[in-house]
Order: C-alpha cells, then sequence, then structure tokens
C-alpha cells in the first residue's frame, strides 16, 4: 500500500511540476475538445474569465496530491482531492464507446486509465498508510504522547 | 517520547522521492523549454499582428451591391448586414448545436460606417430579398434596374460586384471611370483583353478598387512572408497548392431557384457578351460551369491559390504555364474542366538560398485540382532547408539535407520528422492536445482568421480596409497590380487548357507572347 501510494503521488507531483515549469501550459484543448454528457461545462471552463483560475487550480491540486501522498501527510484529503481531479478528466473525455476518442493512447470500454488511477484514490483514502510511512508518523507519536499524559 | 532512527527514516522517506521527482520535472521541462527558445531565436519568426486601418469617420459611405447571391449575401454580412432568413436560418442552426456560433460571431463583428444604399440584380427574387431586409428606417435601400444607373445614380459612393465573372470587368470599369469604389469579386476578369482595359481605368480614377482575395487578410500568411524573408526554408523550388472537393455544391451545382423564369430574370443582362442562346435556369444558377460566364477551376479556384502565394512570395506572373486536365467527374453537360493540372513555371524566382551563389534558381507552381475527391492535400512550399505547410496555421519541418540546418541535424537539436516552428494563431498554446483540435477547427475555416484568439471574418477585414482606403486615402492589399496579376495567371492557365500548349509571358512588354493563327480571348471563351 506505502509503494502504491508513492507511485501515485510520484505521477501527479510529475505532472504538476511539468506544469507549474512550463508558462506555455493551459489546458484549453483538453477542455474545449471535451466530450460527453458535461461538454457544455468544460467548454464553459475555457472562457477567459475561468481559464485562468482552471489552469492555476489544476497545477495546484496536483501538487498538492503529489506532495501530500508522497510525504505521507494529509493522504485522506489528497486521496479525495486526486479524485476528484481524475474524475474531472474522465469526465470530459469519457471512454464511452459511442464517442469518438480524440487524443488518447490505448483503446478503452468505459474503464480507463483515469478511472483505475481514480479507484486507486479511494483505496489509499481507505487505506492510509502515512502512520506507517511519512510525516504523519511524527504528528501520531506526539498524539500518543499527549494522550498519555 | 522519544524518535528512533526507524521512525524517521520512514517519517522522512518520502522527502528525498519528493525532491527527486520534482528536481527530474523541472529540470527536463526548463531544458526542453530553453532548447525550443534556442531554435526559435535562431529563427527569429515574427508572428504578424493585424495591421491597424483607419476609421471611417464622417457621414456613412454610401455602398451599392451589384449581384446578390450566395457571394453577394456574404458580403453583405461582412459588411454588417443580414437577411432575416439567414438571420432566422444561423438561429435555428445555434438552437440545434451549440458549438454553431455563426450568428454570435456575425452580431460580434464591429460596425462599419456603410449604409446600402442600392441594390441592383436582374433576379426579382433576390433583389427584393435584399430589399425587405436592408430597407429599414435607419437604412434605405433602392432597387436599380442597371449597374449603369447605380453607378450614376449619384446615390452610391461605392459599389459592391458578385456577379457571373463575365461581367466582372465591364462594371468594374464603368465605375472606376466614374469614380466609384470598387470591390470586385476573383477573378477580376474573364479575359485577357479586358484586363489592360481594367488596369488602365484602375489607373486613371480617383477611386478605390479591391480585388476580393479577402485570404490577404490572414495572419498566417503575412506570418509566412516573414517566414519566407528570413530564409528559414531556403530557396524554394516547388510549391504544391491543392482543390479537393467531392459535392454538388463544390463542383458549381447550385439550387435553382423555384420563382425563377423569364419574367422574374433579365435574360438579356445576364448575358452580357456571352453568346446568344434562350433563356436557361441551368446557366443563370450555375454559370461557374461554363466558359462563356465563368471560368472554371483555373478562375475560380487557382486565382485564389495563386494569389495566396503570390501574397506571400510576390512572385508576379510567371514565365510560363502548362496546363492539363478534362471534364472526368460531372459530365453534366459543362464545358469546363473538373480536374486540372497547372504548372507555373519562374526560372528566374527565387526565395534566397543557403549554398553556393547561382547553384539555387527557379521555382515551380503546380495547382492540382480535382472535384472527384475530398481528401485535404495541404499547401506545401519545399525548400532545400525546410518544408512550410501553409494554411491558417503554420508549421515548418527541417530538411534532412539542409545547409543551413545541417548542425543542428548534426548534433540532433532538430530533426527532420519534428517541426521547428508551428504557428497557430487561433489556439494560445503549443500543448499537443491544443493543436490537434484546433487544427481541426481551423482547418474547416478558410474565411477565418485569428486576432488575439478571436475568430474574425476575413472577409470583413479585406471590405474595412477597402472603405478606410476609399475614406483615409491608403494602400489596399489586393488592388489593381495584384488583380492584373492574378488574372492573367489564371488566364494563361485556362488558354493553357484549351488550347493544349506552352502560355508564355513577355515581362518587357507584358504581353502573352503570340501564338499564330490564335486569338486568345477566342481561346478562352470558345465552349471548346
Amino acid at each position: 500500500m506505502v509503494l502504491l501510494r508513492l507511485f501515485v503521488g510520484w505521477h501527479f507531483l510529475y505532472e504538476g511540476i511539468i506544469k507549474l515549469y512550463n508558462p506555455d501550459w493551459t489546458s484549453v484543448g483538453y477542455l474545449a475538445s471535451a466530450q460527453g454528457p458535461f461538454r457544455s461545462f468544460f467548454i464553459w471552463m475555457t472562457s477567459d474569465a475561468m481559464i485562468g483560475i482552471a489552469d492555476w487550480g489544476n497545477k495546484i491540486a496536483l501538487v498538492f496530491v503529489g506532495l501530500t501522498l508522497l510525504l505521507g501527510i494529509f493522504e485522506k484529503c489528497g486521496a479525495i482531492v486526486g479524485a476528484v481531479l481524475l474524475a474531472m478528466y474522465y469526465l470530459a473525455h469519457p471512454s464511452f464507446p459511442w464517442l469518438t476518442e480524440v487524443s488518447v493512447e490505448g483503446s478503452y470500454w468505459f474503464v480507463n486509465k483515469n478511472l483505475i488511477e481514480l479507484m486507486v484514490c479511494v483505496v489509499i483514502y481507505q487505506l492510509p498508510t502515512s502512520r506507517y510511512f511519512g510525516l504523519q508518523r511524527f504528528f501520531d507519536k506526539k498524539e500518543v504522547l499527549t494522550q498519555s499524559n | 517520547m522519544k524518535f528512533t532512527r526507524r521512525d524517521a527514516l520512514k517519517g522522512l522517506g518520502g522527502i528525498p522521492l519528493m525532491g527527486a521527482v520534482w528536481w527530474a520535472g523541472a529540470a527536463s521541462t526548463v531544458a526542453k523549454k530553453k532548447e525550443r527558445s534556442a531554435i526559435l531565436e535562431q529563427l527569429n519568426i515574427q508572428p504578424s499582428l493585424p495591421a491597424a486601418v483607419p476609421g471611417i469617420g464622417g457621414d456613412p459611405i454610401r455602398v451599392g451591391i451589384i449581384g446578390f447571391g450566395i457571394r453577394g449575401e456574404q458580403l453583405c454580412r461582412a459588411l454588417g448586414f443580414a437577411t432575416n432568413e439567414w438571420k432566422e436560418e444561423m438561429r435555428l442552426a445555434a438552437e440545434e448545436n451549440p458549438n454553431n456560433s455563426t450568428l454570435a460571431d456575425f452580431e460580434a463583428q464591429d460596425k462599419l460606417n456603410v449604409h446600402l444604399a442600392g441594390i441592383c440584380d436582374i433576379f426579382d427574387y433576390r433583389a427584393n430579398k435584399a430589399l425587405n431586409s436592408f430597407n429599414t428606417p435607419d437604412n434605405k435601400m433602392e432597387r436599380f434596374r442597371t449597374y449603369q444607373e447605380m453607378i450614376r445614380s449619384g446615390k452610391v459612393d461605392a459599389v459592391v460586384i458578385a456577379t457571373p465573372d463575365h461581367w466582372h470587368a465591364p462594371m468594374t470599369i464603368d465605375a472606376l471611370e466614374n469614380n466609384i469604389h470598387v470591390y470586385v469579386e476573383k477573378p477580376m476578369t474573364h479575359n485577357v483583353e479586358e484586363t489592360y482595359r481594367l488596369r488602365e481605368a484602375a489607373r486613371n480614377s480617383k477611386a478605390t478598387l479591391q480585388v476580393g482575395h479577402q485570404h490577404r487578410q490572414t495572419l498566417s500568411f503575412q506570418t509566412a512572408k516573414d517566414i519566407i524573408e528570413k530564409g528559414t526554408i531556403g530557396h524554394v523550388s516547388l510549391i504544391q497548392t491543392n482543390t479537393n472537393r467531392n459535392d454538388d455544391n463544390g463542383a458549381w451545382m447550385y439550387d435553382i431557384h423555384p420563382d425563377a423564369s423569364p419574367q422574374t430574370i433579365d435574360w438579356d443582362m445576364f448575358l452580357g457578351s456571352a453568346p446568344k442562346v434562350p433563356f436557361n435556369k441551368n446557366h443563370f444558377f450555375r454559370w461557374r460551369k461554363w466558359w462563356a460566364y465563368g471560368s472554371g477551376l483555373s478562375g475560380d479556384l487557382l486565382s485564389h491559390d495563386y494569389d495566396r502565394l503570390n501574397c506571400v512570395l510576390n512572385m508576379g506572373i510567371p514565365d510560363s504555364v502548362m496546363t492539363s486536365g478534362g471534364i472526368y467527374t460531372h459530365r453534366d453537360g459543362r464545358n469546363v474542366p473538373d480536374v486540372l493540372q497547372v504548372n507555373m513555371e519562374y526560372p528566374n524566382f527565387s526565395t534566397g538560398s543557403s549554398q553556393a551563389k547561382g547553384k539555387e534558381q527557379g521555382m515551380t507552381f503546380v495547382y492540382s485540382a480535382t472535384l472527384g475527391n475530398g481528401f485535404n492535400r495541404p499547401t506545401i512550399l519545399m525548400g532545400h532547408d525546410g518544408t512550410l505547410e501553409l494554411g491558417n496555421q503554420l508549421t515548418i519541418w527541417p530538411d534532412r539535407q539542409s545547409t543551413r540546418y545541417a548542425d543542428n541535424i548534426e548534433n540532433e537539436k532538430m530533426s527532420p520528422g519534428v517541426p521547428i516552428y508551428q504557428y497557430d494563431p487561433g489556439a494560445s498554446t503549443p500543448d499537443g492536445v491544443a493543436s490537434a483540435t484546433s487544427q481541426y477547427f481551423a482547418d474547416k475555416g478558410l474565411m477565418w482568421t485569428y486576432i488575439n484568439g478571436a475568430r474574425v471574418d476575413s472577409t470583413f477585414l479585406h471590405m474595412r480596409e477597402w472603405l478606410s482606403c476609399a475614406r483615409n486615402g491608403g494602400k489596399v492589399s489586393c488592388g489593381v497590380k495584384e488583380g492584373f496579376e492574378e488574372a492573367i495567371s489564371s488566364h494563361m492557365a485556362g488558354l493553357s487548357y484549351k488550347l493544349g500548349r506552352r502560355i508564355e509571358w513577355d515581362k518587357e512588354t507584358e504581353q502573352l507572347k503570340p501564338i499564330e493563327g490564335i486569338d486568345f480571348d477566342e481561346a478562352l471563351l470558345a465552349p471548346m
């Protein structure tokens, strides 16, 4: 479980850092080409007023999830944010057989990599490991200490 | 409570991992960015911004419309006037498909200081259609029976000519001689002789002439000019442009209106200089299919592609032209070809060279067209140092054997399969996903250009420039020089097809080199 958590954190952090250090990066393309039932919502996010918020929100959220899962602190919070992000990615380009898939590598039928990683986030939420490996370990010890006093 | 060493390891174990991932991500992004900006710096291409056009001050310019068919309606919309029928149609289209922003785009278009004062169409239905929508308390509009009447009425300052090709020159010349500004659709003329007369009239007129090659306003073409001037792709030896259509509308099979009859159409006026034939709806609505009124692929579509390149390269009229083709996909009684291959030779032209002086000179411009297949073949400029794909977007690939980029290719900073420059004014991003989708949109809209990311009708920009020059003076993008080159080049292509011979241009005398026993205009307009 620790390894699983570290791998997901690793992935999120790297995605976030890549975007953070590239001033040209934007989610316009991904959002503008959205498909499926929530298409209009994602298109709305590409508006001038929204796109800056969407881009920065995404970058900060990615780095946040990466840090929490890698460092092992507030991991439940990180797992929820990660699951919400992945749900949005999935809904923007859902792998429904009746939609033409754009810019996707691999072949999927409903279940795709985003959905799987989302489920992993749920599992991480259910089975937290930061008490065992992560910064949380120190806080826990302190708590135990306070209680025993 | 004491932390053991085991606690410290397990508690802090994530930190080095985080550091490694952070460093790896940052380092690779920064390195890529550096490489990219080094290449861009080396190329030093300046993406063009739209030219600032002085506003049209004072009283509104009074514009008369001659010809209110498919293109006439489009031109009116570019001037800010859409028929009620069209607005309703677009409203329904937007209701059906929320992504259809045609009506919203039209309504967002800047308003021009224009009064649509007159309409002249020889088909009653079309003239009335214009009056019904445009003759309002704010915009008094009058119907004129003939263009001569409109030009001499004193009620219009400018005319827009969107008629069949054989009427372009007579109307333009008459308007220019009366100092009425003219926006005329392409091709500028229908035969060789009148091209000279029109040029003379334009030179002697106080009025402003703009030929309707609206893509001169497309920003990517202006950027392409900078790319060529900087020698980015080296000596261009071959240009390929294409027309690929596979539908009835694309093959000029336009709808025949049920109201059409000898009573509602001034048939003699339609014929003009064309051979006298009895009333024929097919000829009236689908005039592009006959040499008598139109000019087929060479005048309708080659003229576009030729001017697209002439505005980037300023290569002028070719030294010689060879054309072949035939009627292979629409054997419906038409006499213009529907498959056409045109080779224009420019033996003395050069876009600059990165090799030994004198090694490279000369270029062939190939136009290849079919109305029987819709596969999208892009416009390609092939240079010794690179290849430029020209559309609403631009892409440049370095050539494996390039002299200019030899070092970059050797040390793998460039790779022949990877573009070194991409220009997409419709997207603010080099994101892989973004270009895939925006490419789709951009390719669709030949008629659009992008300014600060917003779609703008290039015809609107072209007409605005014309009106601004008419009011304030200044030079239009597609005046009589450009129109003359476009018309002569198109006619050379048509003539070569007709005669099955090489047609040559004498630069000194500015004349087609004569061929014994051949009257060029007779040959060009002959039924075949």
